[in-house]
């Protein structure tokens, strides 16, 4: 077993909670790894006696699944309502100036990825963001930049 | 064999005596998501550190949310006996002075406090030249039931919520009722759901305790995916004690046999909070076999779902746990019959369940007693936008709307205007700011074209643009949906086309048609609230700022000038 099928193995079978599915599944392999390798999906059918198709179902519907690994740093930005009134699309514009790219996605030398999220939960604190998923609230183009500044100064989380 | 609920009760209690009336002062940090946006982990970080290089010995604890959240990061000292002084926007680097001046000396740092809060049995003196923080205009209009322990209790700490009132709602419903007149309480108290349809508790639940199948299950609902509300999360963070009892409370009605607590994955600090109020009840006995030595047995188990909106619907939400996609189903048969797994099932909001201590404590009656008409109780709502006061409040059902927003959140920051409120999350709807003279009541609020919903409201300033605000609703409806029904599908990608275009200055008169031909398609062909109400945030809008729409179709003209700055959506919503 190579050493990522171990990991996905573990992560699968490490489950504590009584009501195991194929999202359950998927969601500790996402935790695990950052992400859903081909060998996952695999694992996760004929761990749950389910279809490759079945889990491909599941996995390709919740955004919050990504099928590649992930980048070293990932910074998400709210574009609620309660952010989009107070400034969220300059705050967007200047994490993407700060990030070197166009859109959404990931860097070419894979150190930051850049993602909308539709609420981050911290609404009164609007405008929000997050740098490796800690919140940070009341930020504008400013501030946003040097945030993503910052973070690319740091090393990675090591997935 | 657990203790018995008496010494289990004495126990929290001598331990709440030794943190409020100890030996050394009880520093609170305010650390819900709201918080942690703010930075309070930071603040507690430095608390700690401050203690360990000045020498002073504190109990520090990081509980949830007070409600305040414009004044995040919070924190407060309480003095042995004392009341408790709070302060507000800490940053880490004042943190010295309170721990030297106050948590050393005593002595609290009148310039820096927001406020005090006289605490119940203390007969200190409350102290000079600090403002009563229970006369803040966020606090003066609260009721607060459901949230009576936030930002009080350390959330991870059974023993402080048993030391509140916690468990003995369990305890009178197990030895003096039994599950029919518990039910009969929430009838009583005509509590409706909190989770945005408004459905009548106490008739769901009677569904569920009329079915006569032993496997049965209780669903609690926190996927709250409405942008502007965060209300659930917040109880789960602040807290989780009071909602794991009335899961518990729930089962006990409806001769359930399980409930399941729904939580979007990566939310960590509901879901480590929630978590920990399950382990610690099943420790404690008020969850497994014979609880409290009756004859009711009962599990709750957390189950988290991936990022999907529509999760929140009641029957995708049971699709969600049996792990496949969240998509609703057809209906009938409702899950009263055939629900999770198959079995009899209800799924109630956070809220509502988080209502049913007090209500089985205090009784029906009391809780009738509050509120308006057929709305009875309070209404927990989460005020955001450029509000003076952002945060959350728990105000009686039957408040005029106007307080609200211009007492209770103070108005609008920076001297600007009201120009709308967008009420209910994403499918509900907004009102123009001659228009919230109203009662919050269930049925007006519907009928002025907004709902209650789960309690959102954002309140918008004139700089604000209603074709851009609605356009930026129906990306998130459009990036939302689920794909099952296509009228919604398909309809919420038309809507934010039309919307798109009409942003861009280049809309028809005809758009506006086009978009109520589409609106009732949606409606008409919809599975579930997401198609059914998506057409809600166009109509309302059209229904109160149609001549903003005229001025970006006919003058072709953005009057704020929001149009013509950049736009970006998530790479999904777009065709």
């Amino acid at each position: 077993m190579s050493g990522l099928e171990q990991r996905i193995h573990d992560a699968v079978h490490g489950q504590t909670q009584p009501t195991v599915t194929v999202l359950s599944s998927l969601l500790a392999v996402e935790d695990e790894l950052g992400y859903i390798p081909k060998e996952a999906l695999d694992f996760v059918a004929g761990f749950s006696k389910a279809t490759v198709n079945d889990v491909w179902a599941v996995a390709s519907f919740y955004p919050n699944f990504r099928f590649e690994p992930p980048a070293e740093h990932v910074v998400e930005v709210c574009w609620g309502a309660s952010c989009h009134l107070v400034g969220a699309m300059g705050v967007f514009k200047s994490v993407l100036e700060a990030a070197g790219l166009e859109d959404e996605g990931d860097t070419l030398d894979k150190r930051l990825t850049v993602r909308f999220n539709t609420c981050l939960g911290a609404c009164s604190q609007a405008p929000v963001m997050s740098m490796d998923h800690h919140l940070a609230g009341r930020v504008n183009p400013e501030i946003a930049g040097k945030n993503v500044a910052r973070l690319l100064e740091q090393e990675g989380h090591g997935e | 064999m657990a203790s018995s609920f008496l010494e289990i009760g004495l126990e929290a209690g001598r331990r709440w005596q030794k943190l409020t009336a100890g030996d050394r002062p009880w520093i609170r940090v305010g650390t819900a998501l709201c918080g942690e946006a703010a930075g309070a982990f930071e603040v507690a970080a430095a608390v700690e550190s401050e203690l360990a290089s000045q020498g002073v010995s504190a109990e520090v604890s990081r509980v949830g949310c007070l409600g305040l959240c414009f004044a995040e990061p919070l924190l407060d000292v309480q003095l042995p006996g004392g009341h408790r002084v709070f302060y507000g926007n800490v940053d880490p680097t004042s943190v010295a002075e309170i721990v030297s001046a106050h948590v050393g000396d005593g002595a609290p740092v009148t310039a820096m406090a927001l406020g005090y809060l006289a605490q119940e049995g203390s007969d200190a003196p409350v102290p000079d030249g600090i403002p009563d923080l229970d006369q803040h205009p966020m606090r003066v209009w609260e009721n607060r039931i459901a949230l009576k322990n936030a930002g009080n209790i350390d959330p991870m700490d059974i023993h402080q919520y048993v030391a509140n009132g916690g468990y003995q709602a369990l305890h009178k419903a197990l030895t003096d009722l039994d599950p029919q007149k518990t039910l009969d309480e929430v009838k009583a108290s005509g509590l409706r759901g909190r989770g945005g349809a408004a459905f009548p508790t106490a008739t769901k639940w009677s569904f569920l305790a009329g079915n006569p199948a032993t496997e049965k299950y209780v669903l609690c609902n926190c996927e709250e995916g409405d942008p502007g509300a965060f209300n659930d999360k917040n109880i789960l963070e602040s807290d989780p004690g009071t909602l794991v009892e009335g899961v518990i409370i729930a089962g006990y009605a409806t001769g359930a046999s399980k409930g399941y607590i729904f939580i979007r994955h990566g939310h960590n600090g509901p879901i480590d909070r929630c978590r920990a109020a399950v382990d610690q009840a099943r420790e404690l006995g008020f969850l497994g076999e014979n609880i409290m030595g009756s004859d009711f047995s009962y599990e709750i188990e957390i189950a988290l779902t991936g990022d999907s909106y529509v999760a929140g619907e009641e029957s995708a939400l049971m699709e969600a746990i049996e792990g496949k996609r969240a998509m609703p189903r057809f209906r009938p048969p409702f899950p009263a019959q055939f629900g999770l797994f198959g079995k009899p099932t209800n799924i109630n909001n956070v809220k509502t369940l988080a209502y049913i201590p007090e209500i089985v404590s205090k009784g029906g009656e009391w809780f009738a007693g509050i509120g308006h008409d057929t709305s009875t109780g309070t209404v927990i709502l989460c005020l955001t936008g450029p509000l003076k006061y952002t945060g959350m409040v728990e105000v009686p059902l039957g408040i005029n709307l106007k307080d609200v927003i211009y007492e209770a959140a103070g108005g609008m920051r920076d001297g600007k205007t009201l120009k709308l409120l967008q009420t209910g999350g994403p499918l509900g709807g907004v009102l123009g700011a001659d228009n919230i003279d109203l009662v919050l009541d269930f049925e007006i609020l519907r009928d002025a074209g907004a709902i209650v919903g789960a309690g959102g409201i954002i309140a918008a300033d004139e700089t604000a643009c209603i074709v851009d605000l609605t356009r930026s609703l129906i990306a998130f409806c459009q990036y939302e949906s689920c794909g099952k029904c296509f009228p919604c599908r398909m309809g919420m990608s038309h809507l934010l086309e039309v919307l798109e275009r009409i942003c861009d200055l280049e809309g028809t008169p005809d758009d506006l048609t086009l978009m109520r031909s589409v609106g009732e398609n949606m409606q008409a062909g919809s599975l579930c609230g997401h198609g059914q109400l998506g057409f809600n945030p166009v109509s309302s809008a059209l229904r109160y700022f149609g001549p903003e729409f005229d001025a970006h179709i006919i003058d072709r003209t953005c009057p704020t000038g929001t149009c013509l700055t950049p736009r970006f959506s998530p790479a999904e919503s777009r065709r």
